[in-house]
């Protein structure tokens, strides 16, 4: 990937710092992230941004082995899909377990964690991760 | 869902050449030369000179990230003496080359042209493997999967747990599938790999991403593959053997795979498929053989659902019954598939027309099916947000 200039990721701290989503006001289904347009109503109406609680269960997972750029001190890593209590689904990674601990319908909770530092320029990346909820 | 059946094309479409590379590491060729071998093969194949041809369209899925080179068909249109006739790119990650197909197709039943080349190619070899992995991951949605560190292996990984655990699905299943492509792959001179594999094999190579391991996993491959399309009524002019596109589909569904409705399926394949048995009038009972997209092995087990070859969730009782083998009701990629013959991504699904064309002529040798009437190639852009789906026929 190519070294992107700052506003690429300042844009998105707002969205990355807290987890921010939609509810469409016709089906009441909730979407993360944001959108416009509920993709299942499909209809012209004001999306309402609501703001998730960060407890969900995990949907489905893998573990990461062979990583992209930018990944490597963090292989294996655990990533999954969430489903959020709210219904809403979210792709994060699930850290504080172990690779072989990892289950469907784990409970986990939202934490804000370091995701990795961008190339020579070290910008640092923080975002939402997952831990085993208690 | 609308009803395809009543849109029916002003024209018929034949192809009548098809000409590819071989598949694999080719370190001594370049992108432009890999697609001007293809080309080239294709045209000498249909008897006709670069000057006939009226329209180019070409996929690729990242030359630009690949091998810094944006603006491929214009390239390929001065490489292939068809200046200064319009070329284009169609671009939908894995997917590219039968994006390009389609064109080609619409611009063919449209009337608007009457000769088009369709291609696509890749050079992915010329990057470090964990740089592919970055590039390829370019096809999710970056900031809400790839900025996670997912890969492609870990989307498909998601499906494969999710289908094991809703459906019973065995990890030995899945591992039929690299298997039985390998084995086809050993009988096509084009393949990328032509060593047959063993369940063992598969299960003792190295985890990518639990559950699937490096046996799972389609290669990075350079390759290019062309095909000629004219209109059918004048099919005969250019070719004794035309093969005759029966239905052309493509449907797409979100990029994030956390939005879809049901992780064990890929719906855009479900409404694609529908609308090419809509479209030919066909039902999945009808096909006699197929090329699916098998990117990672649980991804063809998927399709062979979706496709509506096996009952939802019963994808590996499918494999187990052999009838998927060369040789059984439905052979499925009997040119090795993705994961044997090779997948270079942009020019994948001409590929598989070309496989299609291949065994409706009569002409795959070793791998031929009996009785070959209907061929299906379903091929999927990225994790599944957009599937092509086209039936071809030797007959009208
Ligand atoms: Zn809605």
């Amino acid at each position: 990937m190519p070294e992107f200039a700052v506003p690429f990721h300042w844009r998105n701290f707002r969205k990355r710092y807290s987890l921010i989503g939609s509810r469409c006001p016709v089906c009441g289904r909730y979407f993360y992230p944001e959108r416009h347009i509920c993709p299942v109503c499909k209809r012209t109406v004001k999306i309402e941004e609501v703001m998730f609680s960060g407890k969900g269960k995990v949907f489905t997972y893998t573990v990461v082995r062979v990583p992209p750029e930018g990944f490597k001190i963090y292989a294996p890593y655990i990533v999954a899909i969430i489903e959020l209590e709210e219904g809403a689904k979210i792709t994060g990674q699930v850290v504080d377990c172990d690779p072989g601990e990892i289950k469907i319908g784990m409970p986990v909770e939202a934490v804000f964690r370091k995701i990795r530092s961008e190339h020579e320029s070290g910008i640092v990346l923080y975002g939402t991760k997952f831990k085993p909820a208690k | 869902m609308m009803d395809f059946s009543k849109l029916k094309p002003a024209r018929d479409v034949a192809i009548v050449g098809i000409g590819s590379t071989e598949f694999g590491e080719h370190w001594n060729k370049s992108l432009r030369e890999l697609a001007g071998e293809a080309g080239s093969k294709a045209l000498h194949d249909a008897k006709i000179d670069p000057e006939e041809i009226q329209l180019l369209v070409g996929g690729n899925m990242s030359g630009g990230m690949f091998v810094g080179q944006e603006h491929g068909a214009g390239l390929f249109a001065d490489y292939l003496g068809i200046n200064p006739k319009p070329s284009m790119r169609t671009e939908a990650a894995c997917a590219s080359g039968s994006v390009a197909a389609r064109v080609g197709f619409m611009a063919v039943a449209s009337g608007m042209y009457d000769v088009v080349a369709v291609g696509g190619a890749e050079k992915m070899t010329d990057v470090s493997g964990e740089t592919a992995t970055s590039v390829l991951a370019g096809a999710m949605d970056q900031e809400n999967e790839a900025f996670h560190g997912l890969t492609f292996p870990g989307v498909y990984a998601f499906l494969a747990n999710r289908h094991m655990h809703e459906y019973g699905t065995t990890r030995e299943q899945i591992a039929m599938i690299p298997v039985k492509n390998h084995k086809n792959g050993s009988l096509n001179p084009i393949a990328h790999f032509k060593n047959k594999i063993t369940v063992a094999d598969v299960l003792g190579s190295a985890l990518v991403s639990d559950p699937l391991r490096l046996l799972d996993c389609s290669p990075i491959s350079d390759g290019a593959a062309s095909i000629i399309m004219v209109p059918a009524e004048k099919a005969k002019d250019y070719s004794d053997n035309p093969i005759y596109i029966r239905a052309s589909a493509q449907a797409s569904d979100s990029l994030t795979v956390h939005d879809r409705r049901d992780i064990t399926t890929l719906d855009a394949t479900v409404w694609a498929a529908k609308e090419a048995y809509q479209r030919s009038g066909l039902t999945p009972k009808d096909i006699n053989f197929a090329e699916v997209h098998d990117c990672f092995s649980i991804n063809e087990l998927i399709a062979y659902e979706d496709l509506g070859f096996a009952k939802k969730g019963e994808g590996g009782k499918l494999i187990e019954s052999g009838d998927v083998e060369i040789g059984g009701r439905i052979p499925i990629n009997t040119s090795g598939g993705l994961k044997a013959k090779g997948h270079p991504v942009g020019a994948t699904g001409i590929a598989q027309l070309y496989e299609l064309v291949e065994q409706l002529r009569g002409e795959a040798g070793k791998r031929q099916v009996d009785n070959a009437r209907y061929g299906l190639a379903h091929n999927v852009g990225g994790s599944g947000a957009t599937v092509v789906v086209h039936i071809l026929s030797n007959e009208r």
